[in-house]
């Protein structure tokens, strides 16, 4: 039998369903890929027996002819998402040890599905940052490695690094991804795998922990398309237990994959054009262009005007949402807590927050204090406000006149680990290309496209239409077929 | 008009206050989770992990809460935004779990509207006063921490912490004390009849922040010190007047008054401040991002209306119009309990001003004297109708209605039998009546004397000689006849 | 808009995050250059712009009042409300003394 770890959801799903293999075997292969690139740091837990139990649930499932749509298919779990009984971190050290006594609902739609879970993903600190490095178990080292005859560990990007780095590696076919600002296609495209951010409100957000609400989205990240489309279709759905939650069927979406773009029109923007960009960048994205015309597309240029903005405008709103969401993890209720002697109340707070919480967690709470802070509120959090609903807009223009938008999805490939951390801003920038679409809600996928001349990936973004899911993962399909990426990171850990 | 004023060293001073209440939504879960509301249930049993504010919690609105808050608005006359939103206001406390209060700071649910006090010369309030309601918004309570279970730890209970509360914020139209306890009392009354709230001040069920200042009168307002969490209308009364009596104090000493927070003490009837333990708050108010703009519908609204029962002002106004006192039917209003059993009485046919008097006399004061509530009254309402129908009818004299009214109160029957079965109705037999006038005429014969010779005044003598001989049982109204026409012959 | 490390200890302080005197120094330069990269903003015309409220049109549903209709968002459970409390103390939470 062939490696199974290197199978697709789709084809671990329909190879189960036929009898090719079972479950567990499946389940075992990817346990023993887990536990031999522990190097890596791809998990922060590792639940082998939760793989195997759903595993053999599924072999019974089989035998018993009541197949779920996902029997057999184990995945990774970002350690954003509460799980009932395994320890639910978002990588920090406040939350060190926490197990929830609940479970998130995207995760339960997909136990509920038949998937059984290899472990919890490594990510960056309450997901904020580009490139794994926040977490407080240490960073994900990418299984990429630039082709100059050097050993430079590198960013698996971030905050989703473990899960990327991890389906990258062949540790899991598939895993969950959150992205605020481009967490799950930034990281998706430093390592040559695919990741959908679907529009916002698709995916409850109950059970996540929470970085920015009014921009958290979670979505799956896997090796191709089909795979995006096959989760998605799982994870996505109402939830009457979050308030943001499109009250929307959720459509068939693998079933409805095609990558015929006649009558498509393929938006490109040309304030994505930036100087001074990696030319390897430009040439991919211009031979995007070419395999989108070929899928049948008509390519029109359009103005993203405020482009320039987003991201400024992202690094208000984020962190202000960021410093109130995280005002929970105070040592009174769970998670960690610092009681100097003779500490009051007030004293057990601060102590806590400086203990648990890493250095860009608290760069961020302290930008977010202070723009809310009275006297500032207007002049940042409100400005910034209204450029998002002018970046909305910009949008909103630019659907009159085509179907979908494409844009690299990174203004770089896969940067070294410490490459960027003196520096913020320089780490913020990473997100230039992924933030704009966060801002405004809509559906948006990566999918590796090309490698640079460092032998790394790079990845195509896709931005779409609010709910229009199925014109991001087909356009995304039209260009998987034919950029016909098959590198993969080899095996050094 | 006889104003409040404050009498210092330096003249006259003129108190100006502003209330903040805040009102427990009376709904059956919390504003933002499926927990339930009841009072007194064991420490965080009902605190759902919303509640707790655990990782990934969401908040989703129960529209239970907003309809009541709607209801409420309705009821003071105010404007309701169809669009509204909640904001965070961010602190730290270890009753308040998410590290930020959801309420609505920029965009309340309702918008200005307002009350009116009525006028109680005895109180120093000579006519009836509108008081502005700037505002009411929704809000979280907080939880509830315990101070001393043990030696060097407070215990956090999290039951509270979700319910929800209308915060109502009146302008700084109140002059004095006894304003702002007829304003709290007032608000109390519409609450209730609404059913929006429970008005329960003992269990927390309302509470104020009491805004006052002094000012010369005429002058513009003074600075203002907040009153926090004051949980009875007396405490409110007393905190206006030593506040206010603090702060002249202060400014003719030379000192001037700072804007604080303040706590009451009731045991030492002073207010103190908790500046202490609060450091400069910045509540870097914003939306919340978890929730959406609120809107609400037409359908909405015309149902939150037509749900909207008779309110205290309309229905003091109807009694007054079918000829009951001003003084009853403000007695007969304040409670919603006694004003349903009142209509319920009227409704079984009882005559409004005769109804009136005996509900405010008879009925309150035999309840008084049993301790019981009106809900809990021994006498139905068709059962008081059937009472008051006997006298209005002649049967029964008003005298013996209250042997009557006793009777039912020991025994549960109805007063038709209770007359029947000790032969209590009153006569109108003439035969019989003139028999005992000429008796007791003839008894007193130095009184007719008088009588004639223009002492008028004890005709009202013979009248009660006569009903006593009588036993009570004789109709006054042919008493009063026979007596005159006996008089006027002798 | 430039911040002094006195701002940085009061925005610590609001945030409720004990920092060292080096570490206020550290975040001095970090947080300057992260806002006056922010405050480009400022150029933007934003007249008549109204501010983000629902970045896709959506409304605000509302809850039937029904108590603990859903577990996971309903009371009595206080076993797991606790269980992963620092101090857990008779069915309470916990914390230093509050004087109040
Ligand atoms: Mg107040
Ligand atoms: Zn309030």
């Amino acid at each position: 039998m062939s490696d199974l770890t290197n199978l697709t959801v789709a084809q671990i799903r329909d190879g189960h369903r036929a009898g090719d293999f079972s479950a567990v075997e499946v389940a075992e292969a990817f346990n023993a890929n887990v536990a031999g690139a522990k190097v890596l740091n791809a998990f922060i837990v590792e639940t082998p027996d939760h793989a195997i139990a759903a595993a053999k649930q599924a072999d019974a499932d089989r035998a018993a002819g009541t197949l779920k749509p996902l029997s057999g298919v184990p995945i990774g779990m970002k350690d954003l998402f509460a799980t009932h009984g395994v320890q639910t971190t978002a990588a920090s050290h406040m939350l060190e040890g926490f197990v929830p006594r609940y479970e998130s609902t995207v995760s339960q739609k997909l136990w509920d599905a038949g998937c059984g879970m290899l472990g919890k993903l490594n990510l960056d600190q309450f997901a904020m940052g580009s490139s794994n490095e926040t977490s407080y178990f240490g960073n994900v080292i990418s299984p990429w490695r630039r082709k100059d005859g050097g050993n430079a560990a590198l960013a698996p990007g971030g905050s989703s690094g473990g899960s990327s780095a991890a389906i990258a590696a062949r540790l899991c076919p598939a895993a969950t991804g959150t992205d605020t600002g481009g967490s799950i296609r930034q990281p998706a495209a430093f390592t040559g795998i695919s990741g959908i951010k679907p529009t916002y409100g698709r995916c409850s957000r109950w059970g996540i922990v929470a970085f920015a609400s009014s921009l958290d989205q979670a979505g799956p990240m896997a090796r191709d398309v089909r795979d995006c489309a096959i989760l998605l279709e799982t994870m996505a759905g109402f939830d009457p237990k979050d308030a943001t939650s499109l009250d929307l069927p959720v459509p068939n979406w693998e079933a409805a994959l095609s990558s015929d773009l006649k009558g498509k029109k393929v938006g490109i923007p040309k304030e994505y054009r930036l100087d001074g960009i990696d030319p390897d960048i430009d040439a991919m994205w211009d031979a995007g262009i070419a395999m989108l015309k070929d899928a049948g597309a008509e390519v029109v240029e359009i103005s993203l005007p405020h482009t320039k903005y987003a991201l400024p405008a992202y690094y208000i709103i984020a962190p202000a949402e960021a410093s109130s969401n995280l005002a929970r993890y105070d040592g009174v209720r769970y998670g960690l807590r610092d009681l100097p002697q003779g500490a009051g109340l007030q004293d057990m707070y601060a102590a806590t927050r400086a203990e648990g919480f890493g250095p860009e967690v608290k760069r961020r709470i302290m930008i977010g204090t202070y723009v809310l802070s009275a006297g500032f509120y207007d002049a940042y959090y409100t400005q910034a406000q209204k450029v998002r609903t002018l970046i909305a807009r910009d949008f909103n223009t630019a659907f009159e006149s085509c179907d979908v938008i494409l844009a690299p999805t990174a203004p770089s490939a896969a940067f070294g680990l410490g490459e960027k951390t003196a520096d913020p801003l320089s780490m913020y920038l990473n997100d230039v290309f992924a933030v704009p679409a966060s801002l405004a809600g809509l559906p948006a996928m990566s999918v590796p496209a090309a490698l640079n001349r460092e032998g790394l990936p790079l990845g195509l973004q896709i931005i779409g239409k609010a709910f229009d899911e199925q014109g991001v993962l087909n356009a995304g399909l039209a260009i998987e077929e034919r950029a016909g990426f098959t590198a993969r990171a080899e095996k050094w850990w | 008009m006889s104003e409040y004023r404050i009498k210092g060293e330096t003249g006259e001073w003129e108190v100006v206050i502003g209330l903040e209440v805040h009102a427990q939504v009376t709904s059956n879960a919390k504003l933002f989770s499926g927990a339930a509301t009841a009072f007194g249930a064991e420490p965080n049993t009902q605190v759902s992990l919303v509640d707790a504010a655990m990782p990934g919690m969401l908040p989703v609105p129960n529209r239970e809460c907003i309809r009541q808050a709607v209801r409420t608005g309705m009821a003071i006359d105010a404007v309701i935004n169809k669009w509204s939103r909640f904001d965070r206001k961010n602190y730290f406390y270890a009753d308040l779990p998410q590290g930020y209060q959801i309420s609505q700071l920029y965009h309340p649910l309702v918008g200005e509207g307002s009350l009116t006090i009525e006028a109680d010369e005895k109180a120093g309030i000579p006519e009836a006063k509108r008081v502005g309601i700037e505002r009411i918004h929704v809000e979280q309570d907080a939880g509830k921490l315990m101070h001393d279970q043990h030696p060097s730890m407070s215990y956090v209970d999290l039951n509270r912490s979700g319910v929800a509360l209308m915060e109502i914020v009146s302008r700084p139209d109140m002059r004095s004390p006894a304003e702002a306890g007829a304003y709290v009392r007032k608000l109390r009354s519409i609450l209730r009849y609404v059913g929006s709230c429970d008005g329960n001040m003992e269990e927390g069920s309302m509470r104020a922040d009491v805004n006052v200042s002094v000012r010369r009168p005429g002058d513009e307002f003074g600075t203002r010190t907040e009153t926090k969490n004051v949980n009875s209308v007396r405490f409110v009364m007393a905190v206006i007047e030593s506040e206010a009596k603090r702060q002249i104090e202060l400014i003719e000493s030379g000192g001037t008054v700072v804007q604080e927070t303040r706590l009451y003490d009731p045991d030492r009837n002073e207010t103190r401040s908790m500046r202490s333990k609060e450091d400069a708050h910045d509540y870097r108010y914003f939306p919340d991002p978890d929730l959406l703009p609120l809107e609400l519908d037409d359908a909405f609204l015309e149902e939150c209306r037509a749900s909207l029962p008779e309110l205290p002002d309309a229905k003091r106004a109807r009694y007054i119009a079918a000829g009951i006192s001003a003084y009853n039917a403000d007695v007969l209003t304040a409670e919603v309990e006694a004003a349903r059993w009142f209509d319920a009485l009227l409704e079984a046919g009882a005559k409004p001003v005769a109804a009136a008097n005996w509900v405010t006399s008879e009925l309150f004061g035999a309840l008084n004297r049993l301790g019981k509530d009106i809900s809990e009254s021994p006498v139905s309402p068709v059962q008081a109708a059937e009472l008051l129908g006997l006298v209005a009818d002649g049967t029964i004299s008003g005298t013996i209605a209250k042997q009557v009214f006793e009777k039912m109160l020991e025994t549960g029957d109805g007063a038709a039998a209770i007359v029947e079965r000790e032969g209590l109705k009153q006569t109108s037999d003439t035969g019989a009546i003139e028999a005992e006038i000429a008796r007791v005429l003839a008894a007193n014969a130095d009184k007719v004397e008088q009588y004639k010779a223009g002492k008028e005044a004890l005709f009202g003598f013979f009248v009660g000689q006569t009903m006593k001989a009588m036993q009570g049982k004789a109709n006054p109204q042919v008493v009063n006849e026979l007596l005159r026409k006996a008089l006027g012959r002798a | 808009m430039a911040i002094d490390q006195d701002t940085v200890r009061k925005i610590a302080s609001l945030a409720r995050i004990a920092i060292s005197d080096a570490e206020a120094a550290a975040m001095e330069g970090e947080l300057n250059g992260i806002l006056g990269w922010v405050e480009q903003l400022a150029e933007v015309d934003v007249t008549g712009v109204e501010p983000m409220t629902a970045v896709i049109p959506n409304k605000l549903r509302l809850r039937d009042d029904v108590v603990d209709a859903d577990p996971l968002t309903g009371g009595n459970r206080r076993d797991d409300i606790l269980a992963n409390a620092p101090a857990p103390q008779h069915g309470f939470f916990g914390v230093p003394k509050v004087i109040e």
